[in-house]
């Protein structure tokens, strides 16, 4: 994994004195009209979303509101519980984190340093099980779990996080234990630390940006979901934010103002996630897509 | 792309048998998931997709009947029909528009952070938020990409009302979020050797030619990555027509995982969704098998040596 932040920043530092590049130019150009494109409709939702009810329909639109209805946010916010969504959808995560990074990174551990009969084999069937898509388990996975009467709890939500049911995160840390010297393990275990305390004080403690990286993951995957919880979720009192927006959606359907305001609301933890940790998703998409 | 070997082929001399424990222990957790929520639920789908189940009741076996039924049901070849058509279109042109912002990108261009945050944005938005802006952006009498259009004398169709305007407003929506294929072709462009482009240039090359015959090469086994798993992304979409259409207008967004999900879920068809689901995965392996095989002609390995 290259990290293209750092590797492009060096390429900003050295500033070339030559006559003006007209192809650069031109990327100029065209970048800046795509950057507009691609911030339009956030332009145009928010505006909307702080505008009065009397105010949104005009065309053409104006996006500039005028009075600003910043009562549209509270307004909005308190006609569903959205503060118990959020809380959910936080608790959900954590949970996911925990589980996960757990169960992923003693698996990658495993298949990355420890010497065993087997290790192969398994590890196949760790990447032969990336290609599955999820539609095939879904099925069988909710009968099992209304079978077992967890339909309507967080159950069939967090449970599967701490047996390693992603894959990709198992690939992703044994992959980034595999550049980790032996030599320091080995001394370790001469000195007479366990297994569990070579993972502990060396691997885990060096290997924080993976960790990162598949919290940042784990994040936003849980804000993203949708199918799984719809299922499972049942109760009003245990939607996350996706569910409560999608019912807001759905009574609140020709107020677009507030409808505005609410979907703003879902997107902005997203958004300032990103602004703080964009290194982390980043090295993520890239690692991603260098799979191939 | 850079340095991932699987390195599969280490074959230890003497194993020790404490270690060997320690493994599977640490292993145990993956082990016990596998069996309880894929290895296992991937068997249970086939056999439940031959029987009727409602879950509250006792399945009762049907042969093949699930799959008789299929080809009977003109909902699950309408399914199939959007589907394909989505990934065919959808596919290639997030493909495109992803390569050309990151080319553009690659010119050692000022502001590139600034960039690429903007491009990559809409991409972590979670979708059901996107879905339900976007409902508003295509509006047709109040939608901003209706008034976009009317800049130029156009009046936009009511994209999500009308039958044949469905389909593509949700492709163009999708083209919001080609900015993680977009970094991940240009980490892919930023590993080409510099030295190439300076050999094409000795050779007379132009930037047309030296894209086509640099850059195109060596960024193909990203493109061929990228194709697979958009293909595959595009039988997992979901919640877009869910929330925006309700698989309407007259079906014309019923993607298939839409129709599994209500066969399931809202008329609990649990044998006939689960043979849908192994059609859909017998479907998606062979599309797959199909795109590797073809691939050796435009697929570009480092080290390949090609035999003229």
């Amino acid at each position: 994994m290259t990290p293209i932040s750092a590797q492009s920043s060096n390429k900003l530092r050295r500033t070339d004195r030559r006559p003006i590049d007209w192809a650069k130019v031109l990327a100029h150009i065209i970048l800046i009209a795509g950057s507009i494109m691609f911030l339009m409709p956030f332009v145009y939702v928010v505006s909307t979303s702080l505008k009065t009810a009397g105010d949104v329909y005009t065309f053409p639109p104006e996006f500039v509101p005028e009075p600003v209805a910043w009562e549209n946010y509270p307004d909005a916010l308190t006609a569903m519980p959205f503060d118990r969504f959020f809380l959910n959808t936080i608790l959900l995560a954590l949970g996911r984190i925990i589980g996960l990074t757990l169960s992923c990174s003693l698996a990658g551990f495993a298949f990355a340093k420890l010497r065993w009969k087997g290790r192969n084999t398994l590890f196949f069937i760790v990447l032969l099980t990336l290609m599955i898509p999820t539609e095939v388990t879904l099925i069988p996975r909710y009968i099992l779990f209304s079978k077992l009467g967890w339909v309507g709890s967080f159950a069939p939500l967090l449970v599967p996080g701490f047996f390693a049911e992603n894959a990709f995160f198992v690939f992703l840390f044994r992959q980034f234990f595999m550049t980790m010297g032996q030599d320091l393990i080995d001394a370790a275990r001469i000195d007479g630390c366990s297994f569990v305390g070579v993972f502990w004080r060396i691997i885990a403690p060096n290997a924080k940006p993976v960790f990162a990286v598949v919290a940042i993951y784990i994040i936003q995957n849980n804000w993203n979901s949708f199918l799984l919880p719809m299922i499972y979720l049942t109760d009003r009192a245990k939607y996350t934010l996706a569910l409560g927006l999608r019912l807001f959606n759905e009574q609140y359907y020709s107020q677009t103002h507030l409808l505005m305001a609410a979907s703003v609301f879902v997107v902005v933890p997203i958004v300032i996630l990103f602004f703080f940790m964009q290194r982390y998703f980043i090295q993520g998409v890239v690692f991603t897509g260098s799979k191939g | 792309m850079g340095g991932f070997s699987l390195n599969l082929t280490f074959q230890p001399k003497r194993l020790s048998f404490w270690e060997s424990l320690n493994a599977w222990i640490f292993v145990a957790p993956w082990i016990l998931g596998f069996i309880l929520f894929t290895g296992g639920p991937i068997l249970a789908s086939l056999v439940i997709s031959f029987t009727e189940w409602d879950i509250v009741n006792p399945p009762v076996w049907a042969g093949l009947g699930n799959y008789e039924l299929m080809l009977r049901d003109p909902l699950f070849f309408q399914s199939l029909k959007v589907t394909t058509l989505y990934a065919l279109v959808a596919v290639p042109l997030q493909i495109v528009v992803g390569l050309f912002i990151a080319i553009l990108l690659n010119t050692k261009i000022r502001l590139i952070g600034l960039y690429r945050t903007l491009f990559y944005l809409p991409a972590v938005l979670p979708i059901v938020s996107v879905a339900v802006m976007w409902r508003w952006i295509l509006s047709r009498d109040w939608g901003l990409i209706n008034w976009f259009l009317s800049l130029f004398g156009v009046y936009g169709p009511g994209w999500l009302s009308e039958p044949e305007w469905a389909l593509p407003a949700l492709i163009l929506m999708s083209l919001w979020g080609v900015g993680s294929g977009m970094l991940i072709y240009l980490a892919g462009l930023q590993g080409i050797p510099t030295d190439l482009y300076e050999a094409a240039k000795v050779d007379g090359a132009g930037a047309w030619a030296s894209f086509v015959y640099v850059t195109l090469p060596m960024i193909s086994p990203v493109i061929l990555f990228q194709l697979v798993v958009g293909l595959i992304a595009a039988f997992q979409v979901f919640a877009q027509p869910f929330i925006m259409t309700q698989g309407g207008p007259q079906n014309a967004t019923l993607f298939y995982l839409l129709h599994l999900f209500r066969n399931a879920f809202e008329f609990f068809r649990m044998g006939y969704a689960s043979a849908l689901s192994w059609v859909l995965f017998i479907y998606i392996a062979v599309l797959t098998v199909l795109i590797f095989r073809f691939s050796a002609a435009w697929v570009f390995y480092e080290g390949e040596i090609k035999n003229e």
